[in-house]
């Protein structure tokens, strides 16, 4: 069974390579190869989940060693696979909700002549992603983790003929590379310490080394993971990722590669659970990003970077849970689930919502679409409703174990932390109520796009529907299901372990007050946006709203002191370049030979000459100290 | 006596030089596009770079690497009365560096098909075709032969050869101008290889002071004989004059590789020279200065190596990062690619003195990696600029839409050359920076910078040019031709297959760099968690 794990895979990569080595004959049935390549890698999750269910919970974790990669001295990184609960999960989420997003481009990306080349990323995202999920070492990971950094980069710059897709996704890419030299030196200090850098033998042994060393590994490990996640300080580039088209934004940006902080730190769970102070940052940092990602998404107008704001939050709910140990490992990757099918879901509707609106982004345009596009408008309200953690969806179940498990804390920063998540929830439903309202309710406020053409809403195809309506599945049933008897809790606590935390407050409580603060932030919002009509341009707005609108200040303090800094920087070193270090050198060289006449006239001619003399003096040199010699 | 390997993979491509520099020029060229002669030529010195490819691929055979530190040894008396011998041999490092040099030239021939094309109308020169060619496969024969000299007397005659033939491929043969003045770019050419020649003789000649002194010392050049009397404890050198010596063929080295802060010719010479010879420059005739490093200087002053590493890891830290952004600084895209090798130069030395078996595999392997990243960009870029007649990058913009192939193998280029995992530059980079941090943890953190900077200037470079919309000047640009395609897939396929199985690389590089390590008596650190027990 085990040697089916490189299949996973392999599939997705052996589609990626046919369809870009493939050319153009391949345009017409690229799509259908590409989704094939997808459904076939799902197949196999799916064959290898039922036999994993087959074995007793700490008889699960599969290995599949391929090949020794880099043998050097005491360093050996191999190519070898480890499928555990926490891998399955990831690899059925990755390849399920993937395979859907394949289907649903079809439709989406149905008049792109460059059709061909957007399912040969996807399913180079595939491959990369399962790759990172499933390796058994750090720098097999680092492979992955590269990998969808770069299908990333592809994807959010596929439209690249567009400047700002472009630069969003270089972007992307550098901002991610600072969060991957934190993975470079954790990795680094993985095999000065322990001589490995492998699952296995780290995790089991970090007993063995000073809890300097683990915090510090610990930390490292969280930098990466804030750039890979999109969490302060390192969140900049989330927004400007929505340039890609939909689809992306689902999957990538939403469902999946943007999670993979959150198994970092899960996975690495024995070192951060060793490294108390490491935990703490962790929490802090995703404590503040869920506050700051809700903040940037109620300001937002353009339907995806509300919701990218919102994934941006949702991600800090999972890191603040994987910060608190092993009373929040197993809900952080029960919400990271939960949160992958109704995001996704959100995403593909919002796409939908495009599709229909000429493209149109900007929520101020929408209104009453509701009546246009029907099956639109259930699944994302069903999202919509996950989301915000209304009682019996998806979203309630997994948020509100956060939440509770926040308070378990314990003592003041318990308090905090769930005061926090609290507010977070309040926020949640605020900003996901603005934009149901925006778009689906009230007056319809569409307008002509640049070329004059009237938009005409109309429903999607049932290759965009179809995967919308599974998506709603997930996002009502799952989280109730991973509840049911606690079995989601039983299916990871053999290898992220799991405590039952104990609240100041009972379950009760916190479930109620979950409901107040929902309750809140709807009604707010409807006050805003349901009561009275939405102005198309949008009002000045407080001061807060306008630094969110402006994602509080962090790409002007990029811009001003990261690139304008830079670009002085290297217009200075290419000027002292040019002429010090240039100048001193040559100087020197003609002090020295007491040429500095000769060479001023290096352009004029006399080059020639001076070289071949040059030339005949070393030989001379060399005949007289031989002759010398020989004397 | 055994069949000269390592002399006839050297003669091979000396030989094809003589006889492509020997096809006669046509006399009428009434039909066609060139000249009849010059198309024999282009094939005669593409055969002989593929034959002598296989007479290398030979030696990669024949060489065992468990085996002797250096193999199918030759040795013949040259000029006794000065202790000169004709001595060669091969290690694991210089093997791989002679497969990874043949390996190029057949590229870069093919690269440079029609680099000399415009030069034939030209009445006042001699036969351009046939000379650029021959150059090239001259420059071949004395690079190998560098690699495979024990004797240093030998060596530093190799090593100062191959400036003449670079000499004149640098000055001679620039790009087609488009629109500049023919007789400006003349000037700029003829100073960038003045440059080239009056640096790289500079440290020839400080060389050749040390190469005479060391003789004065050890009675010999050869390696052998050396590392014998070091072993038998009858050499001796004072540790001062380990030192002068060491320094002096350092100097000569750092010019090559080149360090900074001498590497102000390289951004001139591969700016000024045609794509193809810029590739030869540093991805094949730099490489001899960091080989040297690691065979002379560590070889034979293994002490004063110890006692200069401090200053030369901070200089190869400052290559790093000062490359980099440099890089980032250009509008030229050659000289975009030049200050990036600089950077990577700064790797492959910090590799080198960090003085462990990571460190040095890795430099060793970032040595081919390089090469071949750097020919894949170089190259590629070299197809874009004859297709524009501009190396700004500023007169380009939105090539993705009009060539797709030639866009896509770009950027797999730019990817190699930030050393993205997956592709063989990863493994050398992320390996010398283990190396350095096991011995020096901060200089290997604050190398992780080049990370980012790498990955700032690529991406910089592949955007400008690349996306965006579409320049009229690049509207009607042709995608890829066959023969651009034939240079690119495979250099691109060989990226990716060590990027995926570099084994059989490390497996050959790692015995020598446990020779050399053995040289300076250094050993790998310990993991704390051993070190402990």
């Amino acid at each position: 069974m085990e040697n089916l794990i490189a299949l996973l895979v392999a599939a997705p990569l052996l589609g990626a390579a046919v369809l870009l080595l493939g050319g153009r004959r391949l345009d017409r049935a690229g799509h259908l190869l590409g989704t094939v390549m997808a459904a076939a890698s799902f197949g196999l999750a799916v064959v290898l989940f039922t036999d994993m269910l087959g074995r007793a919970g700490d008889d699960r974790s599969l290995h599949q060693h391929l090949f020794s990669w880099i043998p050097v001295g005491g360093f050996q990184a191999d190519v070898a696979f480890q499928l555990d609960q926490l891998s399955m999960t990831f690899v059925l989420l990755i390849t399920g909700v993937g395979t859907l997003i394949h289907v649903y481009s079809i439709g989406y990306m149905e008049h792109d002549e460059r059709r061909r080349r957007f399912f040969a990323y996807l399913n180079l995202f595939l491959a990369a992603m399962l790759l990172l999920v499933l390796a058994d070492n750090y720098l097999l990971l680092y492979v992955g983790w590269e990998g969808v950094g770069v299908a990333s980069y592809l994807l959010i710059g596929f439209w690249q003929h567009k400047p700002s897709a472009a630069t969003a996704a270089k972007k992307a890419f550098l901002v991610n590379r600072v969060g991957d030299v934190g993975l470079s030196i954790a990795i680094m200090l993985m095999f000065t310490t322990f001589g490995t850098f492998a699952f296995g033998p780290v995790l089991t042994s970090t007993g063995e080394t000073s809890e300097g060393k683990l915090t510090a590994i610990a930390l490292m490990l969280l930098l990466a993971a804030c750039g890979k996640s999109a969490q302060v300080p390192l969140q900049s580039w989330l927004g400007d990722a929505m340039e890609g088209p939909t689809p992306v934004s689902a999957l990538i940006h939403a469902a999946t590669m943007v999670t993979a902080g959150v198994y970092l730190i899960t996975r690495s769970g024995a070192i951060f659970n060793a490294a108390p102070d490491a935990q703490t940052v962790v929490v802090v940092v995703g404590a503040v990003t869920l506050l700051f990602g809700a903040i940037v998404g109620c300001a937002k107008d353009d339907i995806k970077k509300a919701l990218a704001g919102s994934t941006m939050s949702q991600i800090g709910y999972m890191v603040l849970a994987a910060g608190l140990g092993p009373i929040g490992y197993v809900f952080a990757i029960m919400h990271l689930v939960t949160h992958g099918f109704f995001k996704a879901g959100l995403f593909l509707g919002a796409g939908s919502v495009m599709h229909g609106m000429n493209d149109e982004v900007d929520m101020r345009k929408y209104g009453g679409l509701r009546k246009y596009m029907p099956v639109t408008f259930v699944t994302f309200g069903l999202g919509y409703l996950a989301i915000i953690g209304f009682p019996g969806l998806s979203g309630f179940w997994s948020k509100d174990k956060i939440i509770e498990a926040a308070f378990a804390k314990g003592g003041a920063e318990g308090w905090i932390l769930g005061a926090v998540t609290l507010l977070g929830a309040a926020l949640t439903a605020y900003y996901m109520t603005r934009v149901m309202l925006m778009t689906f309710f009230g007056e319809k406020r569409w307008q002509p796009d640049a070329e004059g053409n009237e938009p005409h809403p109309h429903e999607s195809p049932k290759s965009m529907t179809i995967p919308m309506i599974v998506l709603a599945f997930g996002s009502v049933f799952a989280g109730g299901l991973f509840s049911l008897g606690d079995s989601f809790i039983k299916w990871l606590e053999p290898v992220t372990a799991f405590e039952h935390g104990h609240s100041p407050l009972s379950a009760a409580v916190v479930t109620s007050a979950t409901v107040v603060v929902l309750l809140i932030g709807v009604g707010l919002a409807w006050l805003q946006y349901g009561r009275k009509p939405v102005p198309v341009v949008a009002p000045r707005g407080s001061l807060l709203t306008r630094a969110a609108r402006r994602d509080l200040g962090q790409d002007d303090f990029n811009h001003v002191v990261l690139v304008r800094g830079g670009e002085h920087l290297t217009r200075s070193l290419v000027y002292v370049d040019h002429t010090l270090v240039d100048g001193v050198v040559n100087g020197t060289a003609a002090s020295v030979g007491g040429l500095s006449g000769r060479l001023r006239k290096l352009q004029t001619g006399y080059a020639r000459t001076y070289a071949v003399s040059m030339f005949g003096g070393t030989a001379v040199l060399i005949a007289a100290t031989l002759l010398m010699r020989a004397v | 006596m055994s069949f000269p390997l390592l002399t006839a993979t050297a003669a091979l491509p000396a030989i094809g030089a003589i006889v492509t520099a020997a096809v006669p020029a046509a006399r009428s060229r009434s039909d066609g596009d060139g000249p009849r002669g010059s198309g024999t030529a282009k094939v005669v010195a593409l055969l002989f770079s593929v034959a002598t490819f296989v007479l290398a691929m030979t030696v990669l055979v024949r060489f065992e690497p468990g085996g002797a530190r250096y193999q199918l040894t030759e040795s013949y008396d040259w000029i006794p009365a000065f202790g000169v011998r004709y001595e060669l041999g091969v290690d694991g490092i210089g093997v791989a560096l002679i497969a990874l040099t043949a390996l190029l030239i057949p590229f870069v021939i093919l690269a440079g098909w029609r680099d000399a094309d415009h030069l034939e109308n030209s009445s006042r020169r001699w036969r351009p075709t046939q000379g650029f060619f021959a150059l090239i496969l001259m420059v071949e024969a004395m690079v190998i032969l560098s690699f495979e000299a024990t004797d240093v007397f030998l060596f530093y005659l190799f090593f100062e050869a191959m400036l003449i033939p670079m000499y004149f491929l640098i000055g001679g043969f620039g790009d087609r101008a488009s629109g500049t003045d023919e007789a400006q770019a003349a000037t700029q050419r003829s100073y960038a290889a003045v440059k080239f020649l009056l640096y790289n003789l500079a440290g020839g000649l400080i060389m050749l002071a040390a190469v005479i002194g060391l003789y004065s010392v050890a009675g010999t050049f050869s390696l052998s004989e050396i590392a014998q009397a070091r072993a038998d404890g009858t050499l001796e050198m004072a540790a001062s004059t380990e030192k002068w010596l060491f320094l002096g063929f350092f100097f000569a080295f750092a010019i090559k590789a080149p360090l900074w802060p001498l590497h102000t010719w390289l951004p001139n010479a591969m700016g000024e020279a045609t794509a193809p010879v810029a590739v030869l420059i540093t991805a094949v005739v730099d490489k001899v200065g960091t080989f040297a490093m690691l065979r002379f200087c560590l070889g034979l002053f293994p002490e004063a190596s110890k006692w200069a590493t401090p200053v030369v890891l901070v200089l190869a830290l400052v290559s790093i990062i000062y490359g980099a952004l440099l890089a980032v600084g250009q509008r030229d895209i050659k000289r975009l690619v030049a200050y990036a090798s600089i950077s990577h130069f700064g790797f492959i030395i910090l590799g080198i003195f960090a003085m462990t078996s990571q460190g040095q595999s890795g430099a060793t392997l970032y040595m081919v990696n390089h090469g071949l990243s750097t020919a894949a960009l170089m190259l590629v870029a070299g197809f874009l600029i004859s297709r524009r007649g501009s190396r700004l990058i500023a007169d380009y913009g939105g090539v993705q839409k009009v060539a797709p192939v030639l866009a896509g193998t770009f950027l797999v280029g730019s990817l190699a050359t930030l050393s993205l995992p997956g592709l063989a530059p990863f493994v050398s980079e992320f390996l010398v920076l283990v190396g350095t941090f096991t011995r020096y943890p901060v200089i290997g953190i604050i190398a992780t910078v080049g990370i980012v900077l790498g990955a700032l200037y690529t991406l910089v470079l592949y955007q400008r040019t690349m996306t965006g919309p579409v320049k009229p000047s690049v509207a009607k640009m042709p995608d890829l031709k066959v023969r651009e395609l034939a240079v690119i897939g495979p250099l691109i396929a060989l990226l990716l297959f060590l990027g995926v199985y570099p084994k059989p690389l490390t497996e050959l590089v790692d015995p020598a760099v446990g020779h050399t390590l053995s040289d300076v008596q250094q050993k790998d650190p310990k993991p704390d968690v051993e070190a402990a027990k």
